[in-house]
């Protein structure tokens, strides 16, 4: 009996007398678990979670997207509704109406993010006095909440006591009160692209620093020797070596611009009327206003699907650039 | 045809590298299709589009280089 024990739970003498693939092998008997086993028990938890937060609520509103369940009226029974929700939402030229707005935001914020970026990150790129004090400065936007951002600019812009007003008055001589930058038709787009700009050009100005110093110096020293000009260096070596950088900032950029809603919401609320209402607000009003949960699943797989597609791309660009 | 060259022809067939391109276009048009301003029938076969797009980039990302 006592031989028995001693084969099936080796003592430290017996262990350290053995080879080594043999003592591996009890080593891992005396534990009882395989690392692989304890691997799987390490990853379980997050996996769990991920499953519980991420991908359940997924699968529920894939489901939900193909019933007509209307939560104001959740006493009526569940019924499958097939692609209905789907072909609604793809026949309303409504919700067509707010993604040519939201493409429209997505492209004038990008463009101007993506210039004001570059030419920060140009400037940055110099080595100059207070260089490390200015790059925080304006890193800083790009810090806060959207949620800040929206409440603080709010204020910026009222029109009677808004700092931003008085200002323009001051260049223009237009009086503060005649106008307001978030409650007129013509000026409201560009107050959203102006927030976000003003918030994200430092996201991009980093990744085109990134970009501009992995450019190696003797390329330049090259170019001096053939007495190339400061403006013929920019375009020859510059920019060709900064474009997968910024393509890599517009692709993220537009991916994350498609799905704005907290900023916005808070600055405009999508008015006046409907001018700056981005299809993230038409999702958001038909789920919690309507109550329309089947057609806003769908809408919310549509704009789900979209920005997943984008994001293969991105990745791909990603890849591409790593690979330099 | 014997079956090394079958493989082979077949390997050549299933390049990733064009698939990719290829998914990837269907992926942007359809974006395009759904934020165009001109008709709303583009706008209708959008969705299918880049459904189409993106799953198919998911099988052909799975293709040898």
């Amino acid at each position: 009996m006592d031989k028995m024990t001693t084969i099936s739970q080796p003592d430290d003498a017996t262990i350290a007398s053995m080879s080594e693939p043999a003592r591996s092998r009890a080593t891992r008997r005396v534990r009882g678990l395989s690392d692989r086993t304890i691997a799987w028990l390490f990853v379980a938890p997050t996996i769990a979670l991920l499953l519980a937060i991420n991908i359940f609520p997924l699968v529920w509103m894939i489901r939900l997207s193909f019933t007509s369940l209307n939560l104001s009226m959740s006493y009526l029974p569940l019924r499958f509704v097939g692609t209905d929700n789907f072909t609604d939402i793809l026949g309303d030229e409504d919700v067509w109406f707010r993604l040519q707005t939201t493409a429209q935001f997505v492209i004038w914020s990008v463009t101007f993010q993506v210039i004001i970026g570059f030419g920060l990150a140009l400037l940055i790129n110099r080595q100059f006095r207070g260089h490390s004090f200015w790059t925080t400065i304006i890193l800083l936007p790009m810090m806060l909440s959207p949620a800040v951002v929206g409440n603080f600019w709010t204020l910026l812009l009222q029109p009677q006591i808004g700092p931003f007003n008085y200002l323009i008055s001051l260049f223009t001589g237009v009086a503060p009160s005649s106008f307001s930058m978030t409650g007129q038709v013509s000026l409201a787009p560009w107050t959203i692209v102006l927030v976000d700009t003003w918030m994200w050009a430092p996201y991009v100005m980093l990744i085109c620093l990134a970009g501009l110093r992995s450019i190696p110096d003797y390329i330049y020293e090259a170019a001096e020797v053939d007495r190339a000009s400061a403006w013929r260096q920019f375009w020859s070596i510059t920019l060709p070596m900064a474009v997968p950088f910024l393509m890599l900032a517009v692709l993220f950029r537009a991916i994350e611009n498609f799905k704005m809603f907290d900023m916005v919401n808070l600055l405009t609320s999508g008015g006046p009327g409907s001018t700056t209402e981005l299809v993230s607000i038409t999702l958001k009003r038909a789920a919690f206003e309507k109550w329309r949960t089947g057609y806003s699943s769908a809408l919310a797989i549509i704009l789900f699907v979209t920005v997943f597609g984008a994001a293969n791309i991105y990745v791909k660009a990603l890849n591409k650039v790593k690979q330099r | 045809m014997s079956s090394p060259a079958l493989a082979k022809g077949m390997s050549g067939w299933f390049r990733r590298g064009p698939w990719e391109a290829g998914a990837m276009t269907l992926i942007g048009g359809g974006i395009i299709m759904l934020v165009q301003p001109w008709s709303i029938d583009l706008y209708s076969y959008s969705f299918v589009t880049i459904l189409a797009g993106t799953v198919g980039y998911v099988i052909v990302s799975h293709f040898p280089e």
